[in-house]
């Protein structure tokens, strides 16, 4: 396929020799030269530190929230931001920043949950699909185009509305949605790893499918799959704003920014703007974090990309 | 290329029957009774029983799907539930307003990514080409709903400048329509502008590159007789995809932007349907969105063949 596997295949030394060379260079190929990258793109280290940052407040959101998100404070509603109220009240006095650091804590669990749902179950449909071939690849691969089919967050929103609005029913149709990605990624990389020499090595080697499959070829797709990871769980969180703001995610007292965005709707017109400019920067903040990073570790650790970079 | 046609079209049969499937069993999987969304007040066991017997709900549910695929395929969606409606009539009257909603946004966002995206690959580094790129993150990390509330309250509550929102036809009252469709077509449009700005850019650049630019160079043709000649032709093939996608996700754009804007489109009866049980209608959005999706992927896949005849489908794999 490559100019690459071919010049391998060509040279004399025998095949166990170029099976060796080759499963060691395959190994080696694998690891991500995470440190090296880091020096050379200093936009990894940007968006390694904001997605750090967010992770931070969320684990961190008890000791850093000024107030209780859900205390009722009546003789403090609807109060402009102010030095006591950093992103002002809401109608039922409640501390609109408070309620913005605790709310990332639905936003970041259903991003990080979902996207793992997905990764898991595309990657693990894709190897299957991709190293068998044949019946099983045809049959997979038709269900992933029906998947395709659907507009990602019109499929997201008709199955939590079907398993019912629960924050965790939010997740799985999230990571249902983020499946097909995976599929198709780790698919079309098996399909070009299946044939080269350390996988034939391995297999003439004895080595079960399992194997083969867990120890030559997902190394071979990991810098991809961190890079799909990535940006998907910028989708995640995107939709699950969605979710929320269609009341199709978690349910109130507990806050989440698409919620408390749909729920200020109604005192737009009175021009309180701050009850949905805390969550809505809360959105964009995170939304784009794991975007920057995603685009800096494609950079960084996908060569076929840089040029167009 | 007859043949390619056949091929793609064959291949969608199982696709479309999937996507059917699925469309049809989403809703029957929900917690909630439809029979006792459609009775209304009506508790009385035996007229439920009845009802469900009517509506055909006590069927096992392969037979329910092949009764409404047989139906479907008619374009008969049944009815819905919470207005009794036609289903097809329902979607067939919020269309019009969609499309208009739906091309209005795609018109913006392809003529702003066309012109700042070519500023910006020929002027690369420049400042236009990071304020443009900056902006294309940017667009692709705001939410439509955040986005649509903040133009609402900037422009229709603080400026009163336009309509908060609303709807209506253009034929009754041509500027009040268009009045109102400013809005909501720019909420829609930046989430794909930010998309459509990033293809050109790349386009642009990789074509820029090419032999035949730098032989458009050499024989003295001016930049601009080079740019609009020669790099723009070849860096819109892959602009035609996504413009080609984004046609076919029109509703799915617009299903939270309608709801904010109160513009009477498919979208905000999607909402509304979902939030009201009403099984039929959601039913029916979601299968057409998706068929009209499919539709649209190979009518991309055509052009392209069309467009670039360095691409041949005589054995191009699935």
């Amino acid at each position: 396929m490559s100019a690459a596997t071919g010049v391998v295949t060509t040279s004399p030394g025998g095949p166990a020799a170029v099976g060796a060379g080759a499963l060691s260079a395959g190994r080696v190929a694998a690891r991500p030269p995470l440190s090296v990258a880091l020096r050379r793109h200093p936009r990894l280290v940007v968006g390694g530190a904001l997605v750090v940052a967010l992770l931070l407040v969320s684990v961190l959101a008890p000791a850093l929230a000024p107030y209780s998100p859900t205390k009722v404070e009546s003789s403090q509603a609807l109060e402009a931001p102010s030095a006591r109220h950093l992103m002002g009240t809401d109608d039922l006095g409640r501390d609109v920043f408070s309620r913005v650091l605790w709310g990332s804590r639905v936003s970041l669990s259903v991003g990080i949950i979902s996207v793992g749902i997905g990764l898991v179950a595309g990657v693990t449909l894709g190897l299957v699909a991709g190293y068998f071939g044949g019946a099983v690849d045809l049959v997979a691969m038709r269900a992933i185009d029906a998947l395709l089919a659907f507009p990602a967050l019109l499929l997201a929103i008709a199955i939590t509305a079907a398993l019912g609005p629960k924050v965790q029913n939010a997740m799985i149709a999230i990571g249902i949605v983020a499946i097909p990605a995976y599929t198709r990624l780790t698919r079309g990389q098996v399909l070009s790893v299946r044939e080269r020499e350390f996988v034939t090595a391995a297999r003439s080697l004895g080595a079960p499918a399992w194997r083969i499959i867990l120890l030559h070829i997902l190394p071979n797709i990991a810098n991809a799959l961190v890079v799909q990871a990535t940006l998907s769980t910028a989708f995640a969180v995107l939709a699950e704003a969605a979710l929320s703001f269609l009341g199709l995610g978690s349910q109130p007292p507990m806050p989440s920014w698409g919620q408390d965005i749909a729920y200020s709707q109604r005192y737009l017109a009175n021009l309180k703007w701050w009850m949905s400019a805390g969550p809505g920067l809360a959105i964009f903040v995170a939304v784009f974090s794991f975007n920057f990073l995603g685009d800096a570790l494609r950079d960084a650790l996908d060569p076929r990309l840089r040029r167009s970079a | 290329m007859g043949q390619y046609v056949l091929r793609r079209l064959l291949l969608m049969v199982p696709v479309a029957l999937l996507v059917s499937v699925i469309s049809f069993t989403l809703l029957r999987l929900s917690p909630g009774d439809p029979v006792l969304v459609f009775a209304g007040e009506e508790r009385d066991p035996a007229t439920l029983t009845a009802l469900r017997h009517e509506l055909g709900l006590d069927r096992p549910m392969p037979v329910q799907y092949v009764a409404w695929l047989r139906r479907a395929v008619q374009g008969d969606f049944g009815r819905s539930i919470r207005t009794r409606q036609p289903v097809r009539q329902a979607i067939v009257e919020r269309l019009p307003a969609t499309l208009e909603l739906g091309l209005a946004a795609l018109a913006i966002s392809i003529s702003v990514a066309l012109v700042v995206g070519t500023i910006s690959a020929i002027k690369r580094n420049s400042a236009i080409d990071l304020v443009a790129t900056g902006f294309t993150l940017a667009g692709v990390s705001l939410p439509g709903f955040f986005l649509g509330l903040s133009l609402i309250l900037l422009f229709a509550l603080v400026f009163r400048l336009l309509p908060p929102g609303g709807y209506v036809p253009f034929v009754e009252d041509p500027g009040g329509n268009l009045r109102r469709l400013i809005l909501p077509a720019i909420t829609i449009a930046t989430g794909s502008l930010a998309v459509n700005m990033r293809q050109v850019r790349s386009a642009m650049i990789e074509v820029l590159h090419q032999d035949y630019i730098r032989t458009a160079r050499a024989k003295g043709l001016s930049e601009s007789a080079v740019i609009a000649g020669h790099a723009l032709k070849n860096a819109l093939i892959p602009v035609v995809t996504l413009v080609g996608l984004q046609v076919g996700a029109v509703i799915e754009g617009a299903i939270i932007t309608e709801t904010i804007y109160f513009w009477p489109g498919v979208g905000r009866l999607a909402v509304d349907s979902i939030n009201g049980r009403d099984y039929p209608v959601v039913q029916a959005i979601v299968l057409v969105s998706a068929l009209s999706f499919m539709a649209s992927t190979l009518v991309v896949d055509l052009l392209y063949a069309w467009l670039d005849p360095r691409i041949s489908y005589q054995d191009a794999g699935a």
